[in-house]
């Protein structure tokens, strides 16, 4: 199963933007094979949450655990079957430990954007 | 001439100023392009309103026809579409209406179709033609009704106020385009000077004159003060903080018709303003 985890530019940290992250990080839980991609949609002028679902989607995950996630990019999941799951805290091995021993729930809530000036 | 009326924040008095500026111009256009909450109405109670629908192309995606090439997904510079299972999405209040994933489309796909995003209402109060863009709600970009409430409002009359939404984005951008002057509102704190210089700057950057209105004065703030000497900005009119200006405002009237006194500050304003643009 893949993974992916929106992550901070120590890329240690989920960062608590999903679309404005620096970074993806894609782990493969089986291989245990890591790889970090530049997220697309953190310099995006608009649809920076479609953008960076597109990335996650590309990178082939199952799975992806953030701290809060947009309507727009909810939707791209939810087409792509990929699992939304609700960070503890923001350490990414904590979470990934945690969401392995089942321990995560699904995040169910999602907002608008938060662009007021568009 | 048509005069912009702005400010970067919201709640600083461009409603309160542009409805006067257009009272105290007679025959004039009060155009309101702050979309998303246009509250000139509010004031003004316009008549006899003709409303005009505002809509927008946005792409629809043929299933049958689609090959999954992804070319329109890859082409969309304002992301609003995504590529999930061979398929597009499309995302159409992110969409800009730019036609090009139609265009691009090898299978011939995509068709356009139209959707209303919002309406422009006219109307009248007294000899004020009262012209009011209303964005629906959940939409996010109101630039084509702005375009279109301005459109109206430059066919109805020569002289134009334009009461622009907030801040310094798009929206606000396309309010000033079309215009000779922009009066800038600012408020005498901190905050109020931040927002003025965001403002200021787009003024400049758009090569419009411009004075500033402050309103809600108690007394002078030295910093406000300050960049406009050093900048050359004229302050064409002061505006102190008052409870009857509050109270007129708390009932929805419009202070210019409340008392001679006001109508003879907003008068000046205008005439000021006549004589700067002229220039």
């Amino acid at each position: 199963m893949i993974v992916a985890l929106p992550m901070d530019e120590d890329r240690k940290n989920i960062c608590v933007s999903f679309g404005r992250a620096p970074f993806f990080l894609f782990k493969n839980t089986e291989t245990g094979a890591e790889e970090f991609v530049v997220n697309p949609g953190a310099e995006a002028s608009g649809g920076a949450g479609v953008k960076a679902a597109q990335a996650v989607v590309d990178g082939g995950s199952d799975a992806l655990i953030t701290v809060r996630c947009g309507e727009n990019a909810a939707e791209v999941f939810k087409a792509a079957d990929i699992k939304i799951y609700k960070a503890e805290g923001t350490d990414g091995a904590e979470n990934l430990k945690a969401l392995a021993e089942g321990k995560l729930s699904e995040l169910t809530k999602f907002h608008a954007g938060y662009h007021g000036i568009a | 001439m048509k005069i912009a009326v702005l400010s970067g924040k919201g709640g600083t008095g461009k409603t309160f100023v542009s409805t006067n500026l257009a009272l105290a111009a007679g025959k004039a256009a009060y155009v309101d392009c702050d979309v998303e909450e246009p509250n000139g109405r509010l004031f003004l109670k316009p008549e006899n309103i003709e409303s005009t629908s505002v809509k927008v192309n946005t792409p629809l995606v043929n299933p049958m026809k689609c090959s999954g090439c992804r070319k329109c997904v890859d082409f969309c510079k304002f992301h609003a579409m995504a590529f999930v299972r061979n398929h597009p999405i499309i995302f159409p209040a992110i969409c800009h209406s730019c036609g090009g994933c139609a265009l691009l489309c090898p299978e011939n796909a995509i068709k356009e179709t139209e959707r209303e995003i919002g309406v422009v209402e006219k109307g009248t109060h007294g000899d004020t033609c009262v012209i009011t863009g209303v964005m629906n709600p959940g939409e996010e970009s109101g630039v084509p009704i702005i375009k279109e409430a301005l459109r109206e409002g430059i066919a109805a009359e020569e002289n134009v106020i334009i009461d622009c939404p907030p801040g310094s984005a798009c929206a606000v951008m396309e309010s000033v385009t079309l215009s000779d002057y922009c009066v800038i509102i600012a408020e005498p704190t901190a905050f109020g000077l931040h927002n003025f210089r965001m403002v200021y700057e787009l003024s400049q950057l758009m090569g419009k004159p411009c004075c500033v209105v402050i309103n809600k004065e108690s007394e002078p703030y030295a910093p406000l003060e300050d960049f406009c000497k050093e900048h050359n900005i004229p302050i064409a009119l002061r505006i102190p903080y008052s409870d009857e200006l509050a109270s007129i405002g708390a009932k929805a009237d419009v202070a210019s018709e409340a008392k001679e006194e006001y109508r003879e500050m907003f008068k000046s304003l205008l005439d000021y303003i006549s004589r700067e643009a002229a220039k």
